[in-house]
């Protein structure tokens, strides 16, 4: 397959915080100004870099949640023992400096030609539905007709991301929640972890000849992965972004 | 620890697509590209003499995990097995993937093909039945699910490095992306 390949150099980039958003209780999103950024795909992520007063720099990456074209942004969970993730989610105003490169990752990247028309699943587990957020928006901006189809794993429904924009989605998207820790009263949706069965229901027959995405804790990635392929899906349309260090 | 690392107490894991699940009886160990092909299969590669250590690595991710203990056959045995004169590898696993690596990195006592991790075998989610394992670069050159090493008079770039990822990868230079 094609890479987005960037042999040139990475940059550091001074960005300015625009628009803040908060999300969830435990996760906002920024708009970053970017004056000279180059552009990205639907999927990739940032390096973001902080520099305290006493020169003690902490850099972290961060999936962008912003499809092309659109202002920059990112969305970013708060983990409470974590050394950037608090200020971002917190303290952060428009108008703050921070330092930003990228766009990073070339292979968990979706465009409007990806999949030749093929039916889209994306899988999210947690704020995993960030770049997947992305690329539902880049499918929505490019005018794809590609049916798409969010399965969307949250511990509650108070910890669902873009719950309004999700709530709307563009014709032939269907999101589909489950909620695996509580439900709202009268829930009528999935409230388990993703399994088989739940796979076998939600996924796109493999006949179809899907393009998976499966973005969220390893666990999540390793349990719908594995299930996906299971499903008759060959490993190499399923593509996955795994992130651990967070402890699940 | 190298510039901009963090430590964890857990064991991340980062790969592009689905854990590759090969059952040890189909599984083999390759070199090629040197004067004669030559392969391992599991049983010959498990009888090969093994080594214990404990090492820290360090995910371009940012995540450095400490005093990792890990079992595996130096790749001074693999690659003394042959005859050859090429100065880089290209590695390949299970699920396609690969990572570009100079020889001399692999020698002298800096790498394994590791099948053992924490005194149990190497899980699939980490790299099981066996993978490289070559803790002074950073971790996306120790390849899971290895199953071999292509000598190569050049240095090609393996699938991070086509996507802009340093070809070298020391994380004591911060080498994470070409230019770096």
């Amino acid at each position: 397959m094609a890479g987005t390949a960037v042999r040139g150099r990475l940059t550091w980039q001074t960005a300015t915080v625009g628009a803040v958003t908060d999300e969830t209780a435990r996760t906002r999103t920024l708009r970053l100004e970017v004056p000279d950024w180059p552009g990205h795909e639907a999927g990739q992520h940032v390096d973001i870099r902080l520099t305290a007063d006493d020169g003690y720099q902490a850099e972290r990456a961060y999936s962008l949640a912003s499809a092309p074209g659109e202002p920059l942004a990112i969305t970013v969970e708060r983990l409470d023992d974590g050394e950037v993730s608090p200020y971002l989610t917190q303290d952060a105003q428009p108008g703050d400096q921070l330092e930003v490169r990228g766009p990073i990752g070339g292979y968990f990247v979706w465009e409007p030609g990806s999949g030749s028309g093929a039916p889209l699943l994306l899988a999210a587990g947690g704020s995993g539905v960030v770049p997947l957020r992305a690329i539902l928006r880049d499918r929505s901006r490019a005018g794809s007709s590609v049916p798409a189809r969010l399965l969307y794993s949250s511990r509650s429904w108070e910890d669902v991301i873009y719950q309004s924009e999700l709530g709307f989605p563009a014709d032939g998207v269907q999101v589909i929640y489950t909620l695996t820790r509580s439900q709202p009263p009268s829930w009528q949706g999935y409230a388990r972890r993703v399994d088989a069965q739940m796979l076998a229901e939600v996924a796109w027959p493999a006949a179809d000849k899907p393009l998976a995405y499966v973005c969220g804790p390893t666990s999540f990635v390793e349990s719908v992965a594995s299930g996906l392929v299971a499903l008759g899906y060959p490993a190499g349309r399923v593509k996955t972004e795994r992130f651990g260090a967070t402890g699940q | 620890m190298p510039p901009g690392q963090y430590v964890t107490a857990d064991f991340p894991v980062l790969s592009a697509g689905p854990t590759p699940h090969t059952p040890l009886t189909e599984w083999s160990f390759s070199i090629a590209g040197g004067r004669e092909p030559k392969m391992w299969t599991w049983e010959q590669f498990r009888s090969l003499p093994s080594e214990t250590l404990t090492t820290d690595i360090h995910c371009v991710t940012r995540w450095s995990k400490l005093d990792t203990s890990w079992e595996g056959v130096s790749l001074d045995v693999l690659l003394g097995a042959v005859d050859y004169d090429a100065p880089y590898v290209l590695a390949f696993s299970d699920g396609g993937y690969t990572t570009n690596l100079p020889v001399a990195d692999l020698l002298g006592g800096k790498a394994w093909v590791a099948f053992g991790y924490g005194g149990a075998p190497l899980g699939a989610e980490h790299g099981g039945p066996a993978r490289l394992l070559v803790p002074h670069l950073y971790f996306w050159k120790s390849a899971k699910w290895v199953r071999g090493l292509r000598l190569r008079a050049t240095d090609e770039p393996g699938f991070w490095e086509n996507y802009g990822y340093h070809m070298y990868g020391d994380p004591w230079r911060e080498q994470r992306y070409a230019g770096d």
